[in-house]
Formats: C-alpha cells, structure tokens, sequence
C-alpha cells in the first residue's frame, strides 16, 4: 500500500497549528511559572520543623504525584465545581491543575537539592556564625541550585508534553488544533505528524541544551 | 616545645560547667568541666565514642547541650542566635570561637580567597579590600597565597585543611576549635597542617584540640585531659597524662596511639 502523502492540505491551516502551539507555550510557562511558586512554599513547609505544615505539604505532593494528570484535569473542570458551587473556566481549570501538579514534583526537585548539600556546609558556614538565613542563600543554594537544575529542566519538558492533556477540557492547545485541522481535511497522519513534528521542534533544542548544561556542571564540580 | 601553664587566676575565655549531652537514652557526655585561659592550649584524647567531638562541638553549640553552662568570658550562652541581655548570642559566641573540622567542610563553588573573606565581608560586614587584604595575609601565614584563585577540589587535603584554618582566623577568633584535624589526611599530608596549628600556638592562640597525634598533643598542649565514657577520667600535663600515664585505662589508650 502507498500511501499519498499531502502535508499541503493540512499545511493551509498552519495558522491554526501555530496558534496551538503558541497557547501550549503559554501554558507551559504559566504552569511553570507559578508551579515554581508553589513548589518553593511547599519546600519550605517540608524542611519545616513545624510537623502541621510539613504534614499538609506532603499530603498535596502525594495527592498530585499519585493521581494521573488527566484525572486532575478532568476533576478541576468537572468536579471542583460541584463541590464549590458554580462552574470554572476551562483556561482557568487547565493552568490551576498543569501547576499544582508540576508544582507538586518541583518541591521534590528543590527539596532533594538542598538535602542533598553535606551537612558539613551548614556547619562550615554556622561555624564562622553565618545565620541559617545566609548559610542557606550563600552556602547551600547556590551548589543545590547547580545540582537541581538538570531535574528541573528535565520536568519543566516533561510538563511542555503534559500541556497536550488540556485539549480534553477543551483549551485550544497544539493537541487541540491538530484535532481540528484533522477534522477538516481528513488527513490525520498528516496533521497529528505535523503536531508531532511541532512538539520535537520545541522541545528538541532544550533537551540538547539540558545535557550540554548537564556534562558542564560535571566538570566545575 | 610546652607552653606554659595559665595561672589559675587568670579569667577563662571559654568555660563549660557540668556539660551534659545525650542523645534519647544516650548519655554521651555526663557532666564536664572545662577552663580555657587565654593562650592555653587543652588536648582532648580519648577512645572513639568517647564523646569528643560532641564535647567541643557543644562549645560553639553545633551542638546543644541537654545540661550544663557554656561561658564566653564570663557571659553564659543563649538558647538564641542573637544576644539576650546579659546572655551571648550562638552568633555572636562562633564569630570568637572558630571551628576546624576532620573534613575541611570548605565550600567548593567558592575560591580559596572567597573561601575565607566569606566570613569577614558576611558576618563581619567588612569592606570586600579589607578582607582579602586580611585572607591574602592569612593564606600568606599558612602557605597558600599561591592558590587563592584555585578553586577547593584543585587541592590536595592537607592544602584544604589549611585553608580552613584561614578560613576560621579570619573571624580573628579568641579561641580555636580543632576537632582531629589531621584524620583525614594521607600520612603525608600530616606534618603540614600540624606545622600551621604548632604555629599558632607560638603565636600565642587559645585552643582546643581533639587529636590522635599523641606526640604532637604532648608538644603544643598546656593541658590534656583524658575523656572516656563520657567523663574527664584524667587530667593534668602532657607529662602527666600522655608521657607517664598513671591509669590502667589510658596506659593502654596512650600505647596503642604512640606507635
Ligand atoms: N547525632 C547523634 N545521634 C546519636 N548518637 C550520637 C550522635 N552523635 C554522636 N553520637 C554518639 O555519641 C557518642 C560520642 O560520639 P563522639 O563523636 O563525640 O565521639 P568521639 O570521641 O569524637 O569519637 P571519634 O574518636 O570516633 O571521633 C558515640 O557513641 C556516638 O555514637
Ligand atoms: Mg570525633
């Protein structure tokens, strides 16, 4: 069987894709960007001393680490509302579960970073009576950051792909137009392989970028 | 060479009194006494697991005692990094009483000059041209204004190790902590760091000093004291408690370490 390729149908709505892919970006550092917020307070609640705190950051991380982010999705859009009384916004839905759920693996990240710094740096640093403050902000910081960075980029990938989920709930993401054009034309090889193609494109040079990152923190350390 | 002895009447630097450790059901340390005067020098010997790390490391408090006092120069010590009234701070006590540690604990994203005006400029907020001035003299003091742009893992462990002295001298410290310092090195190594302390200890610096060098804490030591089990089981000179040992128990102890 040959099959007759046509990139060129579907290519005429490569406004569509890009306006796809456009809103996927935006998602992913949306996500990102408030996933960092939620990630640093929940690692600082788990490096607490106060046992309450610690307790209800572990159980949000456990609870998003555990469930599916397509079963997160689909509870925000269609169940929270229920609960709360009134609806939500599919856009508002999307970005509050793509960052609870990164935020949920970036304090792991964060938090695996600074344990893992030798307690001998804290004390080396409290030794010349550094407060904890500045032991922690110019001692271990600066080499737990070095040391998170590769998981950090390689979630914040991860999460780029994890936008596509939102198409489910209805936001018009990369996913969700190669839907759409494929409802036009008829063409799915075609238009899920540009939608594939577009994926590799973006996330391609990054992950080229985390392993040079990578092998050059290896050799300064 | 033996320094000699403090008079008694002389005010101590740094004083414990009745220092208890434990650790759950562990009693590490049960009640210790110490008086450093200004420019004695105390060894600390004694078995492994004999509580000495913990006992110096509850002077500076890395460690807090579950009993006891710590005195800095007759001001009891605060529960709380800052000052309290009469009471000195934790920070306030480590910025005059420094720690060297068995593993340099020197920070790797910094250089060795970075490495020792961190304290200076940090804690001390002095200006950046006054520290290094200060680090490139004490590098210069233990052999290492060479490599003050060299990064700590270019070093070798004898190298690290002294360029954590500087790092502890450049708080300008009253009392000195050293917590076998030299453990950790090759045998080769040794003789450099103890060539930098015994420089010191010329010099006129107050310190503590937990060491398996039996002959070395003999030379600089005013003051040895014997610790096992967790107690002061013998204190005296150097010639009492490491040259002609009386008790069976540190006979055995002083043998096996001399070789
Ligand atoms: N954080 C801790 N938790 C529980 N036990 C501890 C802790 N730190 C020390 N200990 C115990 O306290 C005792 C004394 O330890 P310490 O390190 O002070 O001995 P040491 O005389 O310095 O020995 P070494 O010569 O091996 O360094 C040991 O039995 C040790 O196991
Ligand atoms: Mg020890």
């Amino acid at each position: 069987m040959t099959y007759n390729w046509d990139f060129q149908s579907v290519w005429q709505y490569y406004d569509l894709f890009l306006w796809g892919l456009w809103i996927s970006v935006v998602y992913t550092f949306g996500s990102v960007f408030f996933g960092i917020i939620i990630g640093f307070v929940t690692c600082a609640a788990r490096l607490s001393q106060w046992r309450v705190l610690n307790g209800i950051a572990r159980i949000y991380q456990e609870i998003f680490r555990c469930t599916p982010l397509l079963v997160q999705l689909l509870w925000f859009y269609y169940a929270f509302p229920l609960l709360v009384g009134g609806s939500i916004d599919n856009r508002v839905a999307a970005l509050l579960t793509l960052s609870l759920y990164v935020g949920a693996f970036y304090a792991e990240i964060f938090r695996g970073g600074i344990v893992s710094i030798d307690k001998g740096q804290r004390e080396a640093a409290a030794a010349i009576g550094m407060s904890p403050q500045q032991a922690m902000t110019r001692i271990i910081l600066p080499q737990a950051l070095k040391r998170m960075l590769p998981s950090f980029i390689n979630q914040s990938v991860i999460q780029f792909k994890n936008t596509s989920l939102v198409s489910v709930i209805s936001v018009a993401d990369l996913a969700y137009m190669a839907a759409v054009v494929n409802g036009q034309t008829y063409r799915p090889l075609e238009s899920y392989t540009v939608m594939a193609g577009l994926y590799i494109l973006m996330l391609l040079p990054i992950t080229q970028a985390a392993d040079w990152i990578e092998r050059r923190l290896r050799v300064s350390d | 060479m033996i320094t000699t002895a403090t008079p008694a009447t002389e005010a101590p630097i740094l004083e414990a009194r009745g220092l208890r450790k434990s650790y759950g059901v562990l009693d590490v340390l049960k009640g210790l006494d110490l008086s450093l005067a200004p420019g004695e020098i105390v060894a600390l010997i004694g078995p492994s697991g004999s509580g000495k790390s913990t006992f110096i490391r509850c002077l500076n408090r890395m460690e807090e005692p579950t009993g006891g006092v710590v005195k800095f120069r007759e001001r009891q010590v605060a529960d709380t990094f800052r000052d309290q009234g009469e009471r000195i701070g934790i920070g306030t006590l480590r910025r005059h009483v420094g720690m060297v540690f068995q593993h340099f604990n020197l920070f790797p994203h910094k250089t060795v000059l970075q490495n020792v005006t961190e304290g200076p400029m940090i804690v001390c907020k002095r200006s950046r041209k006054e520290a290094e001035e200060l680090a490139l003299d004490l590098l210069g003091q233990v052999g290492l204004a060479e490599k003050q742009a060299a990064y700590p893992n270019h070093l070798s462990g004898g190298q690290k190790q002294r360029v954590a002295i500087a790092r502890a001298l450049a708080m300008e410290p009253d009392v000195l902590l050293l917590d076998e310092v030299t453990s950790a090195l090759d045998p080769e190594l040794v003789g450099e760091v103890l060539e930098v302390i015994r420089k010191l200890a010329d010099k006129g610096m107050t310190m503590a000093i937990v060491t398996h060098e039996m002959a070395f804490a003999a030379e600089v030591s005013s003051r040895v004291l014997f610790l096992d089990g967790g107690v002061i089981a013998e204190t005296g000179t150097p010639n009492d408690v490491i040259l002609n040992p009386q008790n069976p128990r540190l006979q055995g102890f002083v043998a096996r370490f001399k070789g």
